[in-house]
């Protein structure tokens, strides 16, 4: 039996490693997502285990913490039947002053054929690509990528709504420090929809828009004209201090209060990659409405690692130059 | 008696206004009038056909990592890659371990260049204990044990107060002090240029600004204490506008460029290669443009290299998690005759020479940079249009960690003569040697 019942599309993937959306092509995000809706019908069924990975080893290398990041691949592999290991920074040996160059060879040695990497440092998933033959995957690279993320939320727009082409998306929040917001708006653009980036001014700047995104400071420019909304999770942590005064102003200047939400165009999108803060971006009734489809992405997110993982087990590459030449 | 003619070359003298064929006669380390020549002859004649011969080269920011970093470089590996870079002398920055905060470190970087060194080490000392930017180091201590400049490199007194009176006590010795120019409150985690690509990397930025201020704070500094104020390794265009305006109104300001700033720009961090990580970043296009422009006007008066060599296990690790810093001084005449001279007609091959001779010699106040008769026989021969490919590999630096690697370059020392004495030949490398 292969994977899925049917044939997964014909393969544009060549890829060993996913380290970000900026540079797949559209054709290859495509690609994913067809294989991801292949997968999803196998969760529906009694039996929800195929054998495309079986004797295959995946590590998840969580250097930052995760929890459902890290259970949506390890539930993704276990439905492959990979076998899994789980190695957090606590317990791994970077905290002995290993290098993660050391540490992932050694994963290598083992014979790991994924190395799943969430990482505080951008780069760090293209760092181990370089190096290793192991496949990786990118589960978060300090604010740079989160790859798998920006694949099951298209997905989840593309199954909700049909398509991407000409869809408007407001991705809303954090977005300088938030990776998920980066690999959206790669994935977004190049399957043809518009953004419009909104928040406070000081962690949406000007920087952003020559990737061919819109900015504004004001949710009500959106309210009426987007199609989905992508919330992200807003933090007031030590670092965030000087960019914003604290949540009860942010939740008055750009949270999703049932107030703005009767202002959506019937039929948008709520979306957020999680955990909520109920009350701060997002009003609680909101969140559990009918237009919330934050628990779909969850469920996507399961069929969309097993495309992912699956497609780059096919790929078999040589071993890369250590180190780019100048 | 030693006795050297270096016969039929380019002579090129920027402190004396000297360019033209000729021959230079140097007799027991000093350069001496050619009427001087021995009846005998010379007992070494060098053909200097088709070759510069210029005053040895200066480089005024270097890390040699000794005491305390040995892996990375050591006085004798650093300035043997000094050495095939051209220079026969190099300024060394005080942030080794333990700091050059006190004399008995200055003494013992001293004694140690003595014994291995193969060209002139002059020491710089550290403005504040540890530099720390918390107390003053003891400043006179160290100008008697032979510093030549003062200097928190790598890092950055951001007290004002402190700074200010640091300036005022080092006018008492006549020292320069050079400062390493960011602002830690602007700069915070950044490491790499504040733009766009930083944004689409997800990269902390190091933002302009962050230099600018310290550069504007100096030229405040300076020109309320009289003592000059050196800035280091200045990376972005606004710097370059700042001490146009201060040097026009007189106020004793200076500035450095090195070779990577206007070699490269941030878009080369889209690799996450941390051979592309250095402190101050690299900028954009634009600030290359004005960097350039400040050497073409004047404003910038002095080339170096921030030769900054790093263990290649700690430069292979996160990007963000790398040390700062690159090797230079092996790439920096060739890059720097290249762009400033070949490619960009910025600047001519005499001022180039003059920014690395007579204007770093005169800032620290080093008897250097001239073929003035008198003189040490500090000589450098330069083959200013050979075009050639750096290969790291042959570095004679203990350490790896260049961008530079197979860049084509043009212009490059070929010989290299400390006090009347080869220390380096273009094809017969350090004599001695197998």
């Amino acid at each position: 039996m292969t994977a899925p019942t049917d044939p997964p599309p014909e393969t544009l993937w060549t890829r060993k490693d996913l380290v970000g959306i900026e540079n797949l092509s559209r054709q290859e995000i495509e690609t994913v997502l067809d294989t991801a809706a292949a997968f999803k019908q196998v969760g529906t069924r009694e039996i929800k285990k195929v054998p495309a990975l079986r004797g295959r080893t995946l590590v998840n290398f969580f250097v930052e913490a995760s929890t459902r990041t890290r259970t949506s691949f390890e539930l993704a592999a276990h439905r492959l039947s990979a076998d899994v290991i789980n190695i957090s920074a606590s317990a791994s040996s970077l905290i002995k002053g290993e290098t993660l160059k050391d540490t992932a060879l050694n994963l290598q040695a083992l014979h790991a054929d994924f190395i799943v990497l969430r990482h505080s440092s951008a780069g760090a998933a293209q760092f181990l690509a370089e190096r290793l033959q192991s496949s990786v995957i990118n589960a978060g690279d300090g604010a740079h990528e989160h790859p798998t993320q920006a694949l099951l939320d298209t997905f989840t727009i593309r199954e909700k709504l049909g398509r991407l082409e000409g869809l408007h998306v407001a991705i809303i929040g954090d977005i300088l420090f938030s990776r998920v917001a980066r690999s959206n708006i790669h994935a977004l653009l190049k399957l043809g929809a518009k953004v419009t980036l909104v928040g406070p001014s000081t962690l949406v700047p000007k920087t952003f828009e020559p990737l061919g995104v819109q900015i504004t400071h004001r949710i009500d420019d959106v309210l009426e004209q987007a199609d989905v909304f992508n919330l992200l999770r807003i933090q007031h942590e030590r670092q965030r201090k000087e960019y914003f005064p604290g949540l009860g102003e942010y939740t008055a200047l750009f949270g999703l209060t049932q107030q703005r939400a009767q202002r959506l165009k019937p039929g948008a999108l709520i979306m957020h990659p999680g955990p909520i803060n109920r009350g701060v971006e997002i009003d609680s009734e909101i969140a559990d409405s009918g237009r919330s489809v934050i628990l779909d992405q969850v469920t996507n997110g399961l069929a969309v690692r097993m495309a992912v993982l699956y497609l780059c087990s096919g790929a078999s590459h040589p071993v890369p130059q250590s180190a780019p030449a100048a | 008696m030693s006795c050297t003619l270096i016969r039929n070359g380019r002579i090129l003298d920027p402190a004396n206004h000297v360019d033209q064929k000729g021959d230079l006669l140097l007799i027991d380390g000093k350069i001496a009038p050619l009427s001087a020549l021995p009846a005998g002859g010379p007992t070494e004649t060098i053909d200097a056909t088709g070759l510069v011969v210029a005053p040895g080269l200066i480089d005024l920011h270097v890390h040699l990592r000794e005491p305390g970093q040995s892996a990375k470089e050591t006085i004798a590996s650093g300035t043997r890659a000094a050495a095939a870079g051209g220079f026969t002398s190099v300024v060394c920055m005080p942030n080794t371990s333990p700091a050059v905060d006190n004399p008995s470190v200055v003494t013992w970087i001293a004694e140690k260049a003595r014994a291995e060194a193969c060209v002139n080490v002059f020491p710089t000392g550290a403005i504040t204990k540890g530099l720390a930017g918390e107390e003053l180091a003891p400043i006179g201590s160290m100008h008697k044990a032979g510093i030549v400049a003062l200097t928190d490199d790598g890092r950055c007194v951001q007290n004002h107060e402190l700074m200010r009176r640091a300036l005022e006590y080092a006018r008492m010795f006549g020292l320069p002090v050079m400062d390493h120019c960011q602002d830690y409150n602007l700069v915070g985690k950044g490491v790499m240029h504040e733009g766009h690509v930083s944004t689409v990397l997800g990269l902390p930025g190091w933002p302009a600004i962050g230099e600018e201020i310290i550069v504007q704070r100096n030229a405040l500094l300076a020109e309320t204490c009289g003592t000059p104020i050196h800035c280091q390794h200045l990376s972005s265009g606004g710097s370059v506008r700042i001490l146009r305006e201060a040097r026009a109104r007189g106020i004793p300001l200076s500035g450095e460029i090195c070779p990577h700033h206007i070699a490269l720009t941030d878009e080369s961090i889209r690799s996450f290669d941390s051979n592309f990580k250095m402190n101050p970043p690299l900028r954009t296009q634009r600030d290359i443009d004005t960097l350039i422009e400040g050497v073409a006007d004047g404003t910038i008066t002095v080339l170096a290299s921030d030769h900054a060599p790093h263990c290649s296990y700690e430069k292979e690790v996160e990007f963000d998690l790398a040390p700062f810093g690159i090797l230079g001084l092996e790439t920096e005449l060739g890059l720097f005759l290249k762009i400033l001279v070949h490619e960009r007609k910025a600047v001519s091959l005499a001022r180039v020479i003059a920014m690395l001779t007579v204007e770093p010699a005169r800032l620290l106040n080093l008897d250097r940079g001239t073929l003035s008769v008198g003189a040490p026989a500090d000589v450098t021969l330069i083959d200013p249009d050979a075009e050639w490919v750096h290969d790291k590999n042959a570095s004679a630096s203990r350490s790896r960690n260049t961008p530079f690697h197979g860049w084509e370059l043009k212009g490059r020392a070929v010989r290299t003569i400390v006090s009347g004495r080869t220390v380096w030949e273009l094809n017969g490398g350090f004599p001695g040697q197998s």
